[in-house]
C-alpha cells in the first residue's frame, strides 16, 4: 500500500512536472483560482460570514502554501502572453520583487499555519495573509473585468 | 484679367480664410477658469482641513500623484506614468513644495485646476487629469480639499513633461476638445432620490471619477457616454475596466460592493488589482456610509451590456 501511494505520488509530481513544463499558463490559471476558492472560505470565516472550522481554516492554509510555492514557478519567460493570461509585462521586468513577494506570502501563511490554534490566533493572522493578495494583484496582474 | 493676377487673388483670399480660421481657432480655444478671483472670494468659503482630507481619498488624489517608489499616500511628488493612445502623462507634484509643488496655489487655483481644468498661469490641462469628473465637485469640497493640501509635506522635485505624440502635444487644443466633451454642467441633486442615492452618485460621478475607467473611450479620448461605466479597455492596453452595469456585476449585492471597495475581496474570492487596490486604499479611508451609498447608486443603474468599444 506505501508503495502504491509513493507511486502514485511520484506519477502526480511527474505528471505536474510535464504540465508545467508545457502549458505554465493554464496551470498557474488553475492554481490562483484554487487559492481563490481557498482564500474565500478563509475571508468568509473571518468576516464573520461562515463559521468557523478549524479543519477547514488548516486545509485552505495548506491549499495557499502549495500554491505559494508552485505558483512561484510557473512563470518562465516563454510564458508572457497567450492562454488568457492576465499577467502583466512587470513580473518580468521586476522578477526580484515579483518572487520575493511570492516568498513573503509564503512565510506569512507558514506562519499562520503554525500559529492558528483557534478562533482568536485565527482573526490575529488572517489580516496577515490577506494583505499579500493586493499587492501582487495592484503591480502584475491585470484587471479583467 | 491675366492668370498671375488671379493666382494672387486666390492666394490673398486663402491667407485670409487661414488668418481668420487660425484666429477663431485661437478664440474659441481660450481657457475659460470657473472663477475669478472675486467671483470666488464671494462664495466666502473657509475650509477644514479635516473635511479635505476625505475629498482627498475620495478623489484618489494619490493614485496618480504619489511619489514613485514608496508608499506614503501623502507624499505627492508625482512622476507615475500614464501610458495613453495619445503618448505618456506624467501626473505633476502637488505637494507643498512652492516651486516644484503646488504650495503656492491660492484655494481658487485648486478650484480652477479641478473644475475647469486650467492652470494658475491660464493654461489648458490635459483631461488625463480627471477635471471631466472633479468638475462635479462643490465648491465646499474644493475649499476642504485646498485646506487639506497645504497640511501635506513639501516634495523637491518635478515630475518628467508629458510625453505626447502630435497633434495632441499642442496644449491649447485642448480648449477646442473642451468645446465637443466638457460640459462643465456640474451635478444637481436629484430631488426624487434619496439623500443616501445622491451621495453615491455623487461619489462615483464627481471625486470618484469611476467613469474615467469604467466608461469606454471614443477618438479622441472623449467619454462615450451612451455607455458610462458599462466597462472599458484601460488605456494602457492591459486588461479592462470591469462593466458596472451588467455582466458578473449584476450578481453583486450591496453588500459585496461595500466589501469589495473595503477589503478589495470579491464574491468570487479573488482581490480587486491594478489601479482597482489604489482605489480601494483611498475608499477605505471614507465612513462606511459612503461605500453603502457608492453600492446604493451602482445598483440603480440600468443595465446595460457591454459597449461595442469595449470588444477586444
Amino acid at each position: 500500500m506505501k508503495r502504491l501511494v509513493a507511486v502514485a505520488m511520484a506519477l502526480a509530481c511527474g505528471i505536474t512536472a510535464v504540465l508545467a513544463d508545457t502549458d505554465p499558463i493554464a496551470e498557474r490559471r488553475a492554481l490562483m483560482k484554487h487559492d481563490g476558492d481557498a482564500a474565500k472560505k478563509l475571508f468568509d470565516m473571518s468576516k464573520g460570514k461562515a463559521p468557523f472550522d478549524l479543519a477547514v481554516v488548516k486545509e485552505s492554509l495548506k491549499t495557499l502554501d502549495e500554491g505559494a510555492t508552485k505558483t512561484a514557478t510557473l512563470f518562465p519567460d516563454n510564458s508572457k502572453t497567450g492562454g488568457g493570461t492576465a499577467a502583466l509585462p512587470a513580473i518580468w521586468e521586476n522578477k526580484a520583487d515579483f518572487d520575493a513577494r511570492f516568498a513573503k506570502f509564503k512565510k506569512d501563511v507558514e506562519a499562520a499555519q503554525a500559529g492558528v490554534v483557534d478562533q482568536a490566533t485565527f482573526k490575529k493572522f488572517a489580516p496577515t495573509v490577506f494583505e499579500n493578495c493586493g499587492g501582487c494583484h495592484e503591480l502584475y496582474k491585470a484587471k479583467s473585468g | 484679367m491675366s492668370s498671375p493676377a488671379r493666382m494672387k487673388w486666390v492666394a490673398a483670399v486663402l491667407a485670409v480664410v487661414i488668418a481668420a480660421g487660425a484666429t477663431l481657432a485661437w478664440a474659441l480655444s481660450a481657457p475659460r477658469p470657473r472663477y475669478s478671483v472675486e467671483e470666488w472670494q464671494a462664495l466666502s468659503l473657509t475650509g477644514d482641513d479635516a473635511a479635505g482630507r476625505l475629498v482627498f481619498y475620495a478623489g484618489g488624489c494619490e493614485s496618480c500623484h504619489k511619489s514613485l517608489g514608496q508608499d506614503d499616500p501623502l507624499k505627492l511628488g508625482g512622476g507615475l506614468e500614464l501610458k495613453t493612445p495619445f503618448g505618456s502623462f506624467y501626473p505633476p507634484n502637488i505637494s507643498t513644495d512652492p516651486v516644484d509643488g503646488i504650495g503656492a496655489w491660492r484655494p481658487v487655483d485648486v478650484a480652477n485646476a479641478l473644475l475647469s481644468g486650467v492652470s494658475p498661469s491660464g493654461a489648458h490641462l490635459y483631461p488625463a487629469f480627471p477635471y471631466t469628473s472633479y468638475q462635479r465637485v462643490t465648491p465646499m469640497d474644493v475649499a476642504d480639499l485646498a485646506a487639506f493640501l497645504r497640511t501635506v509635506p513639501p516634495v523637491k522635485g518635478k515630475a518628467p513633461e508629458n510625453a505626447l505624440a502630435f497633434p495632441f502635444s499642442i496644449r491649447r487644443a485642448v480648449g477646442l476638445w473642451k468645446l465637443l466633451y466638457f460640459d462643465n454642467a456640474g451635478l444637481r441633486p436629484a430631488p426624487s432620490q434619496s439623500e443616501q442615492w445622491n451621495r453615491g452618485r455623487y461619489l462615483v460621478e464627481g471625486p470618484g471619477h469611476c467613469g474615467e475607467c469604467h466608461t469606454p473611450r471614443g477618438f479622441l479620448g472623449e467619454m462615450d457616454l451612451k455607455h458610462a461605466l458599462a466597462g472599458a479597455p484601460l488605456p494602457d492596453g492591459h486588461g479592462k475596466a470591469a462593466n458596472l452595469r451588467g455582466g458578473d456585476f449584476l450578481n453583486w449585492t450591496e453588500a459585496d460592493i461595500v466589501e469589495a471597495l473595503t477589503s478589495g475581496f470579491t464574491p468570487a474570492g479573488d482581490v480587486l488589482g491594478a489601479g482597482m487596490t489604489a482605489v480601494v486604499r483611498n475608499l477605505a479611508e471614507l465612513p462606511e456610509s459612503d461605500r453603502q451609498a457608492i453600492a446604493v447608486y451602482l445598483k440603480s443603474l440600468p443595465t446595460l451590456g457591454p459597449a461595442a468599444a469595449a470588444k477586444p
